[in-house]
Order: C-alpha cells, then sequence, then structure tokens
C-alpha cells in the first residue's frame, strides 16, 4: 500500500493519511487503476472459459444485487444475464422508486441491501468514489459498473478481452482513444488498463473533451489535436460518445467538432489496415462517427456488447471466490 | 486558581513574544481587573494578592486572534454553538474570534449581531462577529453598515457566497470605507467553480472530480484590488487564500498602497490536494486543496509578511453530511484546536520561519485586519487576552476529544509538536492543559 509522508524532515513529525482502499472486501473491483495486469490477466483467462449459452451454476444461491442510479442498457442487463448464467439470483434496484428517491443515504442503502441478503453488490452511481464509499462500509465485495466520470472497470476489462481475441496479446498495443475524454469514465478505465500492459495510447480531442492534465493519468500517454495524427498506425480505435450539452457554452460547435473528430471511412484508413473499431456504446450516429463506419466490417461495437457477458461472470465469479 | 474577574493573576517565568511591541524577551506579566497592569523583566513584579502562574519553558504571547470561524449560530446548532465553538477556541489559543454569518438566518441585521454577543450564548472566549455584506448574502441589496458597525460587527463579508456584481462590490467598498470598516471577500468566481468539489489538477482528473481552476480565485482577488483603489481608505481583505496567482496580486496591491490584506488557513500550508486521494470528504474545502506550488508560494508568503494573519475557517459538519459520495459532501473542516500545533510544525520546526512571526500571524496580524483595539498586544493596559503554550511539547490530536460538535478534521491521530498550556480571556483562565 502506498503511503504518502506529508513531510520529509524532519523524522519526528512524519504523519500519514490512511487510504480508504486498506480495508475493501475480497473480490471487490473498484477499478481498473488498483488492480494489478496479473489479475487482469487472470480475469479474462477465466472470461474465456465461461460460456453463457450454457448455465453453469457456480453462484447457486448466491444473490447478486444491482443498485443503479444511473440509466444503464449494455451494463446493466448483461451484469444481470452473468449472474443467471451462473445460476445467481438477481435483484434490480432503481434510484427511481426506491427510498432513494425519500431521502435515503447511499450508505443506508446499501446496508438495507446487505441486511436483505446481498452476497455481492454491483453498483452503478452518478459521483464519482461512491462504489468506494460503499465497499469500505460493507463486508461484501462491491462492483463498479460506472461511478461518475470516475472509472467502468468492467467495460475496460470486456474491451481488453475483445482485443486479446483478436491480437491475442495486450502487450505493446496500439491504442487511440477519440472523443470527450474528460467526462468519461471508459476513458480513465481503459487508460489504467491498457498502460500497464506497456500500450502506447494516444489521446485526441478539442481541449473541451482532452485538458492537457490528461497527459498526467498513467505513464507515456500521447496527446493530440489532429485526428489524422492519432489515427496513423492505431491497431485499436476506441471512439466515445460526444453528448450534445456538453458542448453548450464552449467555442466548439457541434458541427466543428464533427468537422475534425468525426471518425469516417476515409479517415479509418489512416490506421493500420485491420483495426479494431471500438466504442463503449450508446453511438449516436452521424456525430462521433458515420453510420458507415459502425456498421464496417472492423466494428467490433456489437462484439464488445456480447464480450461483456462472459467478462462480468468472470468479474462476479472472482467476487464470490468460485473462479476455476 | 482563583477564576474571580477582578483577580489578580500574576505570569511568572515564561518568554514573552508579543511582535506589536516588538518583545521577544523573558518577562513576567500582572493582570487586574481584566486588563495587563504591568509589564517587566523577571522577578521585578511583586503584587502581594496576587495568584501566580508558573510558565517557566513557556513562550507567553498575546491572546490568539481567529478571523475565520463558523459558529453556526443561529440555526445550525446540531454542527456547533457559540458555546461548544468557543470552548474548542479556547483549547486551541484563541482568545478571540470573528464568527462568519452564513448562518440560518444569515446575520444580516443588528439584532443578530447584538445576538451573537449575549451572554446566555455562553461563550468562553471574545466572539466578534462579522456581518453580511448584502441582505441574506444575496449580493444585491446591501445591509445598514453603520448600524451593524455600532451593534458589533468588526467586518462585512458574505462568505462562501462572494460578491460577483461589480457595481455591488465597488458600493460595499465604497460604503465601509467611509466607516473604515473592513470588507472580507471569499474570492471565488462561483460561475466558473459550479459542480467542482476540489482543485483542478492532476488529482480530480483522476479521480473524476471536476475542478476548481486557481484563476476562479484569482481573478475575484484581482478585481476586488482594482475596485478598492478607487476609494481611499477601501479595506479589502481577502479570506483563506489559497494560490499563488492570488498572492501576487495581494503583493501588488500592497506595493501600490492598496489597504489589501489576507489569510491563509493551517490545512492550506499544511496538505495538498493530492492528499484527496480516495475521496476522503475531510480533505474537502472551500478553498480547496491545492497544488505544491501554490503551498510553496504560500509557505514563502508566510514567511516575507505578505499574508497578514493565519486564520482556520473552522467549519464544522456533521456525520451525515461528511459520510457521504465525495461530491455530495458539505465543504470544510474543523481547525481551532490543531491550528497552532500546524503552525508550529510545519512553518516553524520543517520550514524555520520563527517563532516571533508565527505568533505574529496569530497575533498583532489579525487584530490589524479587523481593528481590535487594545487586543493582540501585552502592552500595559491592553485587555488581558493571553495564550501560553509550549512550543517543544509533542502530542498527538485525537479527533474524538474534541472539544467541537463536530469531528470533521483530516488530522485526527496526527503526531504535532506546540501545545496550548493556558488560555486567558479578560485575566481569567478559560483553558488549561491537565
Amino acid at each position: 500500500m502506498i503511503v504518502v509522508n506529508l513531510q520529509v524532515s524532519p523524522k519526528d513529525t512524519i504523519n500519514t493519511i490512511p487510504p480508504a482502499t486498506a480495508n475493501i472486501p475480497r473480490g471487490s473491483l473498484l477499478g481498473t487503476e488498483t488492480i494489478s495486469s496479473a489479475e487482469i490477466l487472470s480475469l479474462l483467462k477465466i472470461a474465456a472459459r465461461m460460456n453463457p449459452r450454457k448455465i453453469r451454476p457456480l453462484l447457486r444461491d448466491k444473490r447478486v444485487l444491482l443498485l443503479f442510479y444511473e440509466p444503464s442498457t449494455r451494463t446493466r442487463s448483461s451484469f444481470e444475464i452473468a449472474a443467471k448464467s451462473l445460476g445467481a439470483m438477481t435483484t434490480l434496484v432503481l434510484s427511481s422508486g426506491s427510498s432513494v428517491e425519500k431521502g435515503e443515504s447511499l450508505l443506508d442503502t446499501v446496508y438495507t441491501l446487505r441486511a436483505v441478503g446481498a452476497d455481492v453488490l454491483v453498483i452503478r452511481h452518478p459521483y464519482a468514489g461512491a462504489p468506494l464509499l460503499a465497499a469500505s462500509h460493507l463486508d461484501i465485495p462491491v462492483i463498479n459498473a460506472g461511478d461518475g466520470m470516475h472509472e467502468h472497470p468492467s467495460q475496460a476489462l470486456l474491451d481488453a478481452y475483445t482485443i486479446m481475441r483478436h491480437r491475442k496479446t495486450l502487450d505493446g498495443l496500439h491504442l487511440t482513444i477519440v472523443g470527450d475524454i474528460y467526462h468519461s469514465r471508459v476513458a480513465r478505465s481503459a487508460i489504467h488498463l491498457f498502460s500497464k500492459f506497456g500500450a502506447k495510447i494516444t489521446l485526441c480531442g478539442p481541449p473541451e473533451f482532452l485538458p492537457e492534465v490528461a497527459a498526467t493519468l498513467a505513464k507515456g500517454l500521447h496527446l493530440t489535436r489532429s485526428l489524422e495524427d492519432a489515427l496513423r498506425g492505431a491497431e485499436a480505435v476506441m471512439v466515445l460518445r460526444v453528448q450534445k450539452e456538453r458542448l453548450a457554452g464552449k467555442k466548439l460547435s457541434l458541427q466543428d467538432y464533427v468537422a475534425k473528430y468525426q471518425i469516417t471511412i476515409e479517415r479509418l484508413k489512416l490506421a493500420k489496415r485491420d483495426a479494431l473499431l471500438m466504442h463503449p456504446g450508446p453511438i449516436v450516429r452521424g456525430l462521433e462517427l458515420t453510420s458507415e463506419v459502425a456498421d464496417c466490417p472492423q466494428s467490433a461495437i456489437v462484439e464488445e456488447v456480447r464480450n461483456g457477458v462472459p467478462v462480468r461472470m468472470a468479474i462476479l465469479a472472482r467476487a464470490l471466490g468460485k473462479a476455476k | 486558581m482563583s477564576q474571580k474577574a477582578t483577580g489578580n493573576l500574576l505570569i511568572r517565568g515564561g518568554h514573552v513574544i508579543d511582535p506589536a511591541a516588538r518583545i521577544d524577551a523573558p518577562m513576567d506579566i500582572l493582570l487586574r481587573d481584566g486588563r495587563v497592569a504591568d509589564i517587566a523583566p523577571p522577578n521585578q513584579l511583586r503584587d502581594s494578592v496576587s495568584e501566580s502562574f508558573d510558565a517557566r519553558e513557556l513562550i507567553v504571547s498575546p491572546g490568539f486572534i481567529d478571523l475565520h470561524v463558523h459558529l453556526r449560530e443561529p440555526g445550525q446548532s446540531y454542527k456547533e454553538t457559540i458555546a461548544s465553538g468557543t470552548s474548542a477556541a479556547a483549547a486551541g489559543g484563541f482568545t478571540s474570534v470573528c464568527c462568519m454569518p452564513n448562518t440560518l438566518p444569515v446575520v444580516d441585521s443588528p439584532e443578530w449581531v447584538t445576538w451573537l454577543q449575549q451572554r446566555d450564548r455562553g461563550a468562553m472566549v471574545n466572539v466578534f462577529p462579522i456581518a453580511a455584506a448584502t441582505l441574506a448574502s444575496k449580493g444585491a441589496v446591501l445591509t445598514d453598515f453603520r448600524a451593524l458597525q455600532r451593534a458589533g460587527a468588526v467586518a462585512v463579508s458574505d462568505d462562501g457566497k462572494p460578491i460577483l456584481n461589480d457595481a455591488i462590490m465597488r458600493e460595499t467598498l465604497r460604503l465601509a470605507s467611509e466607516i473604515n470598516l473592513p470588507v472580507i471577500q471569499h474570492a471565488e468566481d462561483t460561475r466558473a467553480t459550479e459542480h467542482c468539489s476540489m482543485n483542478e489538477g492532476p488529482t480530480s482528473f483522476r479521480l473524476g472530480l471536476r475542478g476548481m481552476s486557481a484563476s476562479a480565485e484569482s481573478s475575484i482577488v484581482e478585481r476586488d484590488i482594482r475596485l478598492a483603489q478607487q476609494f481611499t481608505g477601501a479595506r479589502l481583505h481577502v479570506a483563506h487564500l489559497s494560490t499563488a496567482e492570488s498572492l501576487k496580486e495581494v503583493r501588488r496591491g500592497k506595493r501600490n498602497k492598496v489597504r489589501v490584506t489576507c489569510e491563509v488557513t493551517p490545512h492550506h500550508f499544511t496538505l495538498l490536494d493530492e492528499h484527496v486521494r480516495d475521496y476522503n470528504t475531510n480533505f474537502k474545502m472551500n478553498p480547496p486543496l491545492r497544488s505544491a506550488a501554490d503551498r510553496e508560494a504560500i509557505l514563502v508568503a508566510l514567511a516575507d509578511g505578505t499574508v497578514d494573519a493565519i486564520a482556520t475557517d473552522h467549519a464544522p459538519h456533521a456525520l451525515h453530511e461528511k459520510v457521504v459520495e465525495f461530491e455530495r459532501a458539505m465543504f470544510g473542516i474543523t481547525g481551532l484546536e490543531t491550528a497552532l500545533a500546524l503552525a508550529i510544525t510545519h512553518l516553524h520546526r520543517e520550514q524555520k520561519i520563527p517563532l516571533f512571526r508565527i505568533v505574529e500571524l496569530f497575533t498583532a496580524g489579525p487584530s490589524r485586519v479587523v481593528n481590535l483595539k487594545g487586543r493582540g498586544t501585552l502592552v500595559k493596559g491592553s485587555h488581558a487576552d493571553v495564550t501560553i503554550f509550549d512550543p517543544k511539547c509533542r502530542w498527538r490530536f485525537e479527533v474524538a476529544k474534541s472539544r467541537s460538535k463536530s469531528h470533521n478534521s483530516p488530522f485526527d491521530a496526527w503526531q504535532l509538536t506546540g501545545k496550548v498550556v493556558a488560555t486567558i480571556v479578560a485575566g481569567r483562565i478559560v483553558y488549561r492543559l491537565v
């Protein structure tokens, strides 16, 4: 565990700030920043053995609680199907229509779900750090299904899994991420994960979506404003969604964004010939990419969603110590 | 020990540091009838009826003055009361505290200013109210400065809700300048900090938290100094200054003879934004913890005299307001009981800033900012407010033992050097280390 020494000298005044991650239940998955490359590979290996079409009751009698404070289609359904494919029971709790609407705190809600018998808790939350807060107060594993702008580790893992299916290894991958990186938990999780394997990562976007400070997130990140530069030689291109409302009040107009940063068939040709076109979804056709790109042979968008199920099966099995 | 207000008290054998009077020498002090009756080199004072206080090995200083505390009354006594907050102040060596008006309701009338000072509030130290500059601190209609000052307000401020409108700020400075009343500004361009919960930088990016830029503070400091320059006698005080850029503005203002002063908090000279680390809400305050470069600049400014005062921005909050998601947590930490020890540990021992300067930042400096006559010094005839501390004592701060009603401190279990041994208000010992 890394401990920050506030004082360098004199020696008698060393005070340390205890990390909240010190007492996180085993099996939790809060982010890709805090998980080792060995653990990542082990998860991907487990995922490769999972078959969502064949029910394996590894998690029979286990209760998986899905607590979603934000709308979600793929993450939610894929965690639910993953849990059920392992024979677990699932219960979905949404912030609307639950006691959350009555002003209950996050901790009181998770204590309640623990009390009704949850064995593992999957949380999607609009605030960064919410799953960590829950995990540091619980004795059951917590899975982060996306927290604010912070992390979305299961998405990064399923992206790694998808790339492995095409490239065999993650080592030295040339990855380009294009779009609204500032607001993206997917980008942060991907950067942490792939940089652990020595990936060459290029980040591309306008200053509104890609502040200079982004380069400090991991070692060896390359920032560029030029999409052409970013695409050249890329083996995988990860495109991120652009929300119109995030451009409100900014200098950049939607038209400018499309003109400079939209992925088109022409532009995609700058990347390696068999480069994978990835997108965490939901996609907005005609904005961050053209419809042709979304449906082109290089597009792995649907495959990513499909791979989400075995990867989340692996995450749940690991959480409950049943990963064999 | 007699605690009668009229009793005499002879403080013997201590080393007096009184920066206002340029004293840094062994001295004995006789307190009588709430005033300093005499101060003289050791063993010269004789007073047969005196109680005496043995201050050998200790520093005897004018009572500390905190320009920035939130006592939470009226309206939020679940966080703190005047009684509990001033009890914590006494334990921290503060004999006077200036309380901010962002209460429920806002202290924007002479009646509330009077109410804050009533004996029934149970204050253990002197309470000097700071009144709101605008009604309900809404930044629209100015309060009655003259009436507020007459009722006892020592300054006006819309702390927490900075005055953004240029015309309103200009009018505030103009009217306050006519009656020599300081205007305290929480410098933050809130139009640029919406939804932000910490400093903008690598840590906020990593944690996925929206960050407040340093310029959101310094742009307001720059504007306020520019406006203050327009009125002779206008006094602008920058609350909890936290960035290198703001310090540049204050330096420039002082060079141009603008009457601008500023305060810095112990947490800003001790901690960095990177210490937020895992969304620890006890490291969430406004202004936020800043970068290492900002802290460096603050340390330089504390040493070279640019900073006028150390103020705690003591901001107590209940557990349920802090043990929540980081972005939902309230801004602020408690600070009265750790201020001196953090100053001695980090400014004196680490940065080698002389004790004389540190005492100045707790006494003469803040006294000048809000014009507290006869306080912040121990010259004959001044108020008998005295802080006695041991600059070498090593101790461990345990927030569970805090006298504040709230426990939102990032310094729990910290090993610190420098401990208050006794706090004397108007000649009465209100705190004594056991």
